[in-house]
């Protein structure tokens, strides 16, 4: 009995000296491929944010130190690898070098794209090639409206968030005007943002008529004789969802000639410029972040640790575009750490993976994101909208608006322009 | 009343940024019988380094009045130390070749310059809006204008005057008139038709670092800014003629009105209508408006 009793301890000793070397063996990595403009105009204001964003948060999700419920060592305890690509380049390119990501670099997964043209032009190749692939910034709503997709998700909110928003703020802080303008870069993201804020406002506020809708070219960079045209235009209010350096170049000709004095000017992606511009940016302009990011982004643990950690690194607070690739990032894990949990602590495979992602609620430094809409593939959040004002030499927002989340998104089913043009109807 | 003051002002203004880039281009194809489209580097270049030297000096304290100095300081470094370089060291060697293939080379290093840009200044825009603002501005009824415009339209007609000036009643012009007519007669007359092109080379893109460097102060200085001006300035150089002086001019108030009337009246049109009436001109004469007949050579 006794010689039995030893055998037993020592097969359980053996088995429990065993566990902690299982453990040791490290799992494989996930290669994620991280899609970001590094060159172009929009580098600097989106792009290379972005790719900081993405850098640091890896690391961090790698060393364990992001806090909870993100504190899990990187992708359910498997390391996690970067394959960086540029968006920089003609779209075509862009689908090229998508599928070689998939196929030659042969990453696990794809967080990217800024652009709505190359978001438009990625989501089929996704589907065919059967990779999951998680876009962060772009904005048409089209993406999830006009097809559906079982690879590909959206963790930031549509354009029509932002233009809805834009135009329930306008109604709030100057609920008489009769008059509005806009100026916004002549291609999907410009068109799309004008559209719907144009139809947001005949129904929110139907006495108010349109002056003047500037489309200039993307990166035209001179808007001498739009300004002119804004200005001639007399109208009370001007929309712009100009975004880059057109956005910066736009401020710099405005401010001089006037224009944010006679009007009340709402950028919808002003927040980018806010920092780098305080100087030019009179107070009381209208500024938004495309959702609850950067200035706007509600108080939490999550969100101070990661504003304090970006800008110990990168010595500026990160932008909205910075946010976006934590929140898709953060969503991947979320959804991979669920899909885990429920395949019995293994490694799941995409499908699962996917399974999770479909329809998930998670908070990330921007608060609660609800995948509600494309069937679970898209997600909506409240938005924010604020007014400038420089305090002691620094940029601050004032009068700041937030919008429930479903009071800026159309219901699922429904299409955007639909929506709102049925007065907002639930 | 507004609107009308506003397109001929708009247009003018335009007018004047475009013909000071395009201006350098129509020279050095008139003088090399190249297109140049380093020219959209120099450009950019130019704009990069007025922002980054300006930014720098007003940083340090410098006199702002002075900032317009050091714009055009900048210019000058730019031309002067690259296009000499680029002019001995590659294209001397190019001149038996082909227009086509000249042509290629010079967008082989319009390439390289972008990353080069890249390399020198990151991808980061700059900004250095203090020249802009500094001398107050200008108004007319409801229009507000910052008084720095007319230094855009006083470049403009110093470098098209200056060089109508040089050309027609210089000596140095006329040895110049002189290459651009046949340069082997030239070489045959004892014209050192190499300087010539050295100096053209330089000159031409001088204006277009002039140009850069004027333009910075109006807008954000970004990777890629150089695409948009080349495009610009060709519509420009075809609608008055490859190489011509006056065409060039006219090319570029053609331009600038058209654009400012569309965006006032028609903003949908603004980008179809330069492009139309460039498609009406070369129609009609296809080898633009100003362009000059030549002699067939046997």
């Amino acid at each position: 009995m006794l010689k039995m009793t030893k055998v037993a301890t020592a097969v359980a000793s053996a088995f429990l000296a065993a566990v902690p070397l299982a453990n040791a063996q490290e799992p494989a990595p996930v290669k994620i491929g991280v899609v970001s403009f590094l060159s172009g105009p929009a580098a600097g204001p989106f792009g290379v944010p972005a790719r900081n964003a993405a850098e640091i948060t890896i690391e961090m999700l790698n060393a364990g130190k992001v806090p909870k419920p993100f504190d899990q060592k990187g992708l359910g305890g498997a390391k996690i690898e970067m394959a960086l690509l540029d968006e920089a380049g003609s779209t075509t390119v862009q689908v090229t070098e998508f599928r070689n990501l998939v196929q030659r670099t042969g990453v696990d997964l794809v967080v990217g794209y800024i652009s709505s043209g190359n978001c438009l032009a990625i989501a089929p190749v996704a589907e065919e090639l059967k990779k999951l692939t998680v876009f962060f910034d772009c904005g048409t709503p089209r993406i999830f409206e006009d097809a559906s997709y079982k690879y590909v998700f959206r963790t930031s909110p549509t354009s029509t968030m932002d233009s809805v928003g834009a135009a329930l703020y306008v109604k709030a802080v100057k609920p008489n005007a009769k008059s509005y303008g806009g100026i916004n870069q002549n291609y999907a993201w410009g068109q799309d943002s004008w559209g719907d804020f144009d139809a947001s406002m005949q129904q929110l506020m139907p006495g108010s008529k349109v002056t003047t809708s500037q489309m200039p070219k993307l990166f035209a960079g001179q808007f001498g004789a739009e300004i002119s045209a804004l200005l001639t235009s007399k109208s009370e209010v001007i929309h712009s969802s100009f975004w880059n350096g057109d956005l910066e170049a736009f401020i710099l000709q405005a401010g001089p000639r006037g224009l944010f004095k006679n009007s009340s000017v709402i950028l919808t992606t002003g927040e980018t410029a806010m920092y780098k511009l305080a100087k030019q940016i009179p107070d009381g302009t209208i500024i938004g972040a495309r959702g609850p990011f950067g200035v706007f982004a509600p108080a939490s643990d999550l969100n101070t640790w990661y504003r304090e950690t970006f800008a110990d690194r990168y010595a500026v607070p990160p932008n909205y575009a910075a946010y976006q690739m934590t929140q898709a990032i953060l969503g991947v894990k979320a959804a991979w750490e669920k899909a885990q949990a429920a395949n019995g602590g293994q490694r799941p495979t995409p499908e699962q993976v996917i399974a999770a992602f479909e329809g998930i609620n998670y908070s990330g430094p921007a608060g609660e994101v609800k995948m509600a809409l494309g069937k679970g593939h898209q997600a909506i959040m409240e938005t924010a909208y604020g007014m400038t004002k420089v305090v002691n030499g620094q940029m601050t927002v004032t009068n700041v608006k937030r919008f429930p989340a479903d009071q800026v998104n159309p219901p699922e089913g429904v299409k955007s322009t639909d929506w709102i043009k049925n007065g907002f109807k639930k | 009343m507004d609107k009308l003051i506003a397109v001929l002002i708009d247009g003018v203004i335009y007018s004047s940024w475009l013909f000071t880039a395009a201006i350098g281009l129509t020279l050095i194809y008139g003088v090399m019988k190249i297109l140049n489209l380093t020219h959209g580097s120099f450009y950019a270049l130019g704009a990069y380094m007025a922002a980054s030297v300006t930014g720098a000096l007003l940083a340090k304290g410098m006199e702002p009045m002075l900032s317009y100095a050091v714009l055009f300081g900048s210019a000058l470094l730019v031309a002067l130390v690259l296009a000499p370089l680029i002019e001995r060291g590659i294209l001397k060697h190019m001149y038996a070749k082909d227009e086509v293939v000249i042509m290629l080379i010079t967008y082989a290093l319009f390439l390289m310059f972008e990353d080069i840009i890249k390399l020198v200044w990151g991808v980061n825009p700059y900004f250095i809006a203090e020249p802009y603002g500094l001398l107050g501005s200008i108004e007319f009824g409801s229009l507000i204008y910052p008084t720095y415009n007319l230094i855009l339209i006083g470049v403009a007609l110093a470098a098209g005057l200056g060089l109508a000036y040089t050309l027609m009643r210089t000596r140095v012009g006329k040895l110049l008139l002189t290459v651009i007519h046949d340069p082997e007669v030239s070489r045959a007359l004892g014209i050192n038709v190499g300087r010539f092109y050295l100096v053209t080379f330089t000159f031409g893109s001088l204006l277009a670092a002039i140009g850069g460097a004027f333009t910075a102060p109006t807008l954000s200085v970004v990777p890629a800014m150089g695409v948009e001006i080349i495009v610009l300035s060709f519509a420009v150089v075809v609608i008055g003629g490859l190489g011509s002086l006056p065409g060039a001019a006219v090319g570029a108030i053609i331009v600038g009105l058209v654009r400012s009337a569309s965006i006032h009246y028609a903003p949908q049109f603004e980008l179809f209508v330069i492009y139309l009436v460039m498609a009406m001109v070369l129609t009609f004469r296809p080898r633009g408006l100003f362009s000059i007949a030549e002699a067939r050579k046997i």
